[in-house]
């Protein structure tokens, strides 16, 4: 194109150029996805007679909504939810507590290689083990309770936190580090004064996100045995008292749309 | 002072940055670097303080070799050179005293900066600095807060704390009107004759750099064109920097610069 003349150029219609050049390619690629998706589609099988069985059943579902029971499990409820509660906060807590120097580490703008390799391999094995499995290896090895929840959680948070904390340190603004860097300051002042409030607006607002999370996570882990709230809703279900488990998916709504609106406001806050 | 002995940096990429630059500074001598973008002036002065890694050559500070001490030594020797910078760089979500303060953080153990404790002497001198600058009112406001010309002289303040022999400025004016930049030029050279500052000034603006700096360096490819005082500055040496142009409008006459300092 740099031989190109103006003449050759007025009148010729422009269009932005494709993102993928080959012309075959890039047709295979569409037709291929379109393909993929019919068949997918038409490879679920339906058995419309149970559906309409089983409408029965959701229904009662939804209706014990209209009138939950908080009262006839109170007990078994206030218990799950104080147990959710701790193991939420403090595995944020002990969560947040490990991932920002793992966060430090996996930033490669700030650690030296070996360092970066090591934090990076920590953030991947978190994030490839789903919480289910690490609950469930952790039951076996502690027992039922909430202290295999704690632990699963702790670790999750590790492999959320560390890694969306060191993309911003990543994206920070080289500028400003480069500048404090400049006066003669030691690696730790370099970070408390170049690095950390750059990012710090997004490390709170992570870290709230994250006590969101575990908050939910808690109500699955019970599922498993890992205990909080997730127990005493997995035994509802099981007894098939619907109503009360309606009770406790509104209590868990309830927390985390209290959460959310938390977070909003101290995110409005720290900007 | 400062005295630069083959300093070369070839970057990863290959591109040859600075080519054996030789350059003496004696003490309290403002010098101006110009040249076209990409001559290798902000690689310069960051081979100085080795924020760059020069390739080879040498740097000396007095009487101190810097390109081969250890961080520590780095650190040390860092503290007596001042760097002020192109779109000021302060650390946008600290105060502006905190900004100022971090340019005692080589002087200052960690925790003593982490818990934002500083010596009373540091403190009285960063409240001094900003008062010299106009802005001790500003003190505890957001550095974001503060417009492009008062972020600069929070910079310079920055700079100036570390009690430096040397001042490296980048680009000083670059995000200013035009106003402004005089104003912080005018500053910066004030406040280095005060304090007997040798400075190695960065700027793209021939004019300005001709009505407040000593001596010019011109430099073109990663090499030294030209070195002499402000008004040996002619079309010629501007072509031979920059490339072809008309050069009449850009340098300034000793009479107008004597005009200016009157208005």
């Amino acid at each position: 194109m740099s031989t190109a003349t103006l003449d050759a150029c007025i009148g010729r219609r422009w269009r932005k150029p494709p993102m993928i050049r080959r012309a075959w390619l890039r047709w295979g690629l569409s037709i291929g996805a379109v393909v993929y998706l019919v068949a997918a589609i038409s490879s679920i099988e339906v058995n419309w007679a149970r559906v309409y069985e089983g409408l029965d059943r959701g229904a009662a579902f939804i209706a014990s909504f209209a009138r939950p029971d908080f009262i006839s499990r109170w007990g078994g409820i206030w218990e799950g939810m104080v147990e959710s509660v701790v193991m939420t906060v403090a595995s944020t807590v002990v969560g947040i507590a490990i991932s920002v120097p793992i966060g430090l580490g996996a930033a490669r703008n700030i650690a030296p290689l070996p360092v970066y390799l090591i934090c990076r391999g920590i953030v991947a094995l978190s994030r490839a083990l789903q919480e289910i499995i690490v609950a469930i290896l952790l039951v076996a090895i502690f027992g039922f309770g909430p202290l295999a929840g704690f632990l699963t959680l702790s670790f999750a948070t590790i492999g959320f936190l560390s890694k969306l904390l060191a993309e911003d340190i990543e994206s920070m603004d080289k500028s400003q580090a480069e500048a404090v860097r400049a006066t003669g300051s030691r690696w730790w002042q370099w970070i408390n004064y170049g690095v950390q409030p750059q990012v710090m607006p997004r490390l709170i607002g992570l870290s709230m996100y994250r006590l969101d999370i575990n908050f939910r996570e808690s109500a699955i882990l019970g599922l498993v045995g890992a205990g909080g709230i997730g127990a005493t809703l997995n035994t509802a279900f099981d007894r098939y008292e619907f109503d009360t488990a309606a009770a406790i998916l509104l209590l868990i709504i309830g927390t985390v749309m209290m959460l959310e609106y938390l977070s909003g406001i101290i995110r409005a806050q720290v900007q | 002072m400062l005295r630069l002995e083959k300093l070369t940096k070839t970057y990863r990429t290959g591109d040859m940055a600075l080519k054996a630059v030789d350059l003496e500074i004696p003490q309290g001598q403002v010098l101006a670097l110009i040249g076209p973008s990409g001559a290798g002036k902000s690689t310069l002065i960051r081979c100085i303080n080795r924020l760059v890694e020069p390739t080879s050559g040498k740097v000396w500070l007095g009487d101190v070799e810097l390109t081969h001490l250890g961080a520590a030594a780095l650190r040390r020797e860092r503290r007596r050179m001042g760097m002020i910078f192109q779109e000021y760089a302060l650390v946008e979500r600290l105060t502006v005293m905190e900004n100022v303060l971090s340019g005692r953080l080589g002087y200052v153990g960690f925790w003593r900066s982490f818990t934002r404790r500083f010596p009373q002497t540091d403190v009285d001198e960063a409240f001094r600095l900003l008062d010299r600058v106009g802005l001790l009112e500003m003190a505890d406001k957001r550095a974001d807060e503060l417009s492009g010309g008062q972020r600069q002289r929070v910079g310079i303040c920055r700079a100036l704390i570390q009690n430096p022999a040397l001042l490296l400025v980048d680009e000083p004016t670059a995000s200013l009107d035009p106003k402004t930049s005089r104003q912080i030029m005018r500053l910066i050279c004030e406040l280095c004759a005060e304090r007997g500052l040798a400075a190695i000034i960065n700027i793209h603006d021939v004019a300005l750099a001709q009505m407040f700096v000593q001596r010019v360096i011109g430099l073109r490819l990663g090499a030294v064109e030209f070195d002499g005082p402000p008004d040996a500055l002619s079309p010629d040496v501007l072509t031979t920097i920059y490339g072809e142009e008309d050069w009449q409008a850009t340098i300034r006459k000793v009479e107008d610069e004597e005009e200016e300092a009157l208005a």
